[in-house]
Parts: C-alpha cells; sequence; structure tokens
C-alpha cells in the first residue's frame, strides 16, 4: 500500500524526469530535424531512415543498451548514474530524440519548398528563415512535442531497467504500476494507472488547446 | 545595372541555362518570355543568387555576384513567386516581414507598410489573416511586400500566372504604375508578349535554356531571329 505522500512524490518524480527528458529531446531533435529536412547532402535518405526507425525503438533494448553503458563495469561506469533519475531521463531521452526529430523533419518537408526561397528572395538571413519555417510548421511541431512525451510519460521498460524503481529514488508512476500489480494490489495499479492517464490527458489538452489556438489565429 | 556574362547553369549536371550576354539598365523592366520549361524562372533564380553559376558571371554594380556578401546582395534585390507564398500572420505582418529581416525601425516600418498597402489598394485587407485572401488579394499584398523594400532589382516569376483574366488586367496595370513611378530595374517572367509588351522596355526571348532575340515587343514581332523564335511566336498567337 502506498502512502499519499508517496503518491505525490512518485507523480512529481515522473512528471520531472519525462518533461525533462522530452525538453532535451527538443533542443536536440528540433535543430536536427530542421538540418535533415533542409540539408542536400549525401546520406541524407539514409540518415532520415535511421531517424524513423529510431521512432519505432522498444525502450527495453533503449533500457539495456544505456544500462550497459552506465553500469558500474561499463565506459561510462565511473559517473555512478545507474539507478539514479539521471539515468532514466538519459534513457527517455533516446526514445523521445528519434520522435521529436523524425517529426520535425516530416513537418518542415511538408512545407512548400518554395518558401525557402521566398524567405531568402526577401532578405532573410538563414536564422531568420529557419525560425520563419519553424513558426509556419508551428503545429506539427507541437504534434512533435507531443508525440515525444507521450512516448516517454508511458514507457516502463528503460526506466525500470536503469533507475532500478527503487522507492523513493527512482520509483516512476509506470514502474511503480508493474510493482503494485506483480504484488496483486491491483486497486492500488488502477488508482496509478488513472493518475498517470489523468495527468497525460491533462499535458495533452494543454497543448492541444495552444494548437488549435494557434490554427484559428 | 545586371551584366550577365557567359552563364551556365546545371541542374543534375545537366546544362539547363546558357547566356552568352545579357543586360538589364537601371531604370529598365526587362520582360523574360519563352515557352514552359525553357529556363526563364531558372534565370530569375540565378539572378535572385538563389541558384549557383557553373560558369561565367552576372555583374551587380559592376562587381560579379560572387564577390558581393551573399546577405547584403539579397537585401538589394526582391523576389515575387507565381504562388504568393505569403506566411500565415496578417496582411500587415506580411508586408512588413522584409523590413523586419533588414531590422528597420517600428515607425519606419509602419510608414513605409502603410504607403504601399494603399499604393496597392489593400487597406481594407490589412487585418486580415494571408488564408483568408482570394489569389488575386495575395498577389497584390505579395508585390507590396515586394516593393515595401525598395529593392534596386525586382525579380518577378510569372506573378499572374494563376489569376483570372480580369484581375490579372487590374493588377498589370497597377505594378505598370508601380514600376513607371519607382523606376526601378525589374525582370519580369511571363510566356504572355502581350502582358511582356505591357509591362517592359525589352523583352527577351529564352527557348532551350538559350536567349534567342533581345529587342522590343515590335522588333520581336516583325523580325525574328531564327526560326524557334518564330514557331515561338505562332505557338503564341493560336
Amino acid at each position: 500500500m502506498l502512502f499519499d505522500s508517496e503518491i505525490i512524490q512518485i507523480t512529481f518524480l515522473s512528471l520531472q524526469v519525462s518533461t525533462v527528458a522530452t525538453l532535451i529531446s527538443l533542443l536536440i531533435g528540433l535543430p536536427f530535424g530542421t538540418w535533415l529536412a533542409l540539408g542536400n547532402f549525401r546520406f541524407r535518405s539514409f540518415l532520415l531512415s535511421i531517424i524513423n526507425t529510431g521512432m519505432a525503438l522498444p525502450p527495453v533494448v533503449v533500457g539495456l543498451v544505456v544500462a550497459i553503458m552506465l553500469w558500474r563495469s561499463g565506459p561510462l561506469g565511473d559517473l555512478h548514474l545507474i539507478y539514479t533519475p539521471i539515468a532514466i531521463i538519459i534513457a527517455q531521452t533516446v526514445i523521445a530524440a528519434p520522435v521529436v526529430t523524425g517529426l520535425t523533419a516530416a513537418a518542415l518537408e511538408a512545407l512548400d519548398p518554395r518558401l525557402q526561397q521566398q524567405l531568402l528572395g526577401l532578405g532573410a538571413s538563414r536564422p531568420q528563415m529557419i525560425w520563419y519555417l519553424w513558426r509556419e510548421a508551428r503545429l506539427p511541431l507541437l504534434a512533435a512535442l507531443m508525440a515525444g512525451f507521450g512516448s516517454v510519460i508511458s514507457e516502463v521498460g528503460a526506466s525500470m531497467m536503469v533507475g532500478g524503481n527503487i522507492r523513493g529514488q527512482t520509483r516512476v508512476l509506470t514502474t511503480a504500476i508493474v510493482l503494485e500489480t506483480s504484488k496483486g494490489e491491483f486497486g492500488t495499479a488502477l488508482a496509478l494507472s488513472t493518475l498517470l492517464l489523468v495527468l497525460t490527458y491533462l499535458i495533452n489538452l494543454a497543448l492541444t488547446w495552444i494548437q488549435q489556438r494557434g490554427q484559428k489565429r | 545595372m545586371i551584366e550577365v556574362r557567359n552563364i551556365l547553369v546545371q541542374r543534375n549536371k545537366r546544362a539547363v541555362l546558357e547566356v552568352a550576354s545579357l543586360d538589364i539598365n537601371r531604370g529598365e523592366t526587362l520582360a523574360i518570355v519563352g515557352p514552359n520549361g525553357a529556363g526563364k524562372s531558372t534565370l530569375l533564380l540565378a539572378l535572385a543568387r538563389l541558384l549557383p553559376i557553373a560558369r561565367g558571371d552576372i555583374l551587380f554594380n559592376s562587381k560579379p555576384l560572387k564577390q558581393w556578401d551573399e546577405l547584403e546582395y539579397r537585401r538589394k534585390i526582391s523576389f515575387v513567386f507565381q504562388s504568393p507564398l505569403l506566411l500565415d500572420m496578417t496582411v500587415e505582418q506580411n508586408i512588413a516581414l522584409g523590413l523586419k529581416f533588414r531590422g528597420i525601425s517600428k515607425e519606419e516600418t509602419h510608414e513605409r507598410v502603410g504607403r504601399r498597402i494603399k499604393q496597392l489598394g489593400i487597406e481594407s485587407l490589412s487585418k486580415r489573416r494571408a488564408s483568408q485572401l482570394s489569389g488575386g488579394e495575395a498577389q497584390r499584398v505579395s508585390l507590396a511586400r515586394a516593393f515595401v523594400l525598395e529593392p534596386e532589382l525586382l525579380l518577378l516569376d510569372e506573378p499572374f500566372a494563376a489569376l483570372d483574366p480580369p484581375t490579372r488586367k487590374k493588377l498589370i496595370e497597377d505594378l505598370s504604375a508601380l514600376l513607371a513611378e519607382d523606376q526601378r530595374m525589374a525582370v519580369f517572367v511571363t510566356h504572355n508578349l502581350n502582358e511582356a509588351a505591357e509591362l517592359s522596355q525589352r523583352i527577351a526571348v529564352i527557348i532551350d535554356g538559350m536567349v534567342r532575340q533581345v529587342g522590343t515587343a515590335k522588333q520581336i514581332k516583325s523580325e525574328p531571329a531564327d526560326e524557334t523564335v518564330r514557331a515561338f511566336l505562332q505557338e503564341l498567337s493560336q
């Protein structure tokens, strides 16, 4: 049985870890996706196919690879990050970054390709051009952010493997649900599941509201 | 002044445009006519430095384009495409876009945008979003957006091709007045010889990626330089 204070702590940690991972994914995915969409270089199609494959990365595989890297005897073992919230953030970033990158590239590729020439033809510098392309694609870019967040707030495999589901330290909503179910505490598991669903719904509701507002303007 | 000297433009390693010599004088509007796929738009993109040239030089004010700082040069020109390509913002904001890129003050932007909105008769549209405009209205905004920059060189790529004949006629009249008033150097691509004659002092005929003839509409009609020009004129008159 979980206490109220523990539920609050688990919920807060879930939100914190997934929000940070999504924001880092955005910092990686937005520029990388833009480069892939606007660039004209060899291996572009190959890189895009890798990113698109990455969008379907199984979280347990990510968990396994990150765990090997962070394991005490692993290449990054000296950082002592295994079974910490940072380890979960790393794993979730690996899951969300390809999603944000792939959807950013798709959003920009959907714009009229002459729009780049038009902006340059009006005297835009490269950063100004990119800024206005992002502005034009803001609705699908917001969808990319929502998909990125959705992919990490709901995953359990990677969080379990690299976080260890340690009470008061790395237990998040999804790993807590798995634990409660394995103990036969279906009531608690159901309550936590409902909480997770409501939270995910509220965050997506807020983002959808922003998205629709942008569409109506 | 623009001087095109012996340029070659390639796409996928295939020559799509070769121009031995072509001049555009200060204050002059040069029309480029030719059939679809002849290389008209390619020349315009090369003049805007939006396409690389494989050989030769384009000189702007006697200095080769490659010696100009890319951004500095692009800020001396303005480009109008066949499709208005407006951004999802208000008409006023769209027209002010190029001024914003150049860091022009709000007061000056307001004054310049207001003047062009008035000139093009789109006062009633200024607060509307671009997505709510008709094709003709959107192209007017696109012209205002280009003229507000007071560019040294204005490049117009078939700006009226997608419009119905009455809208097109009115816009051509307005553009003609604007070009005459501003005395701006302009290159206007079209495949309509009458439109070209109305808007420009000289016409260059491009066929199969080569400039076949440069002259007034009268000269071209009365003395086509070769058989390809004659055939093109016949095709137009049918």
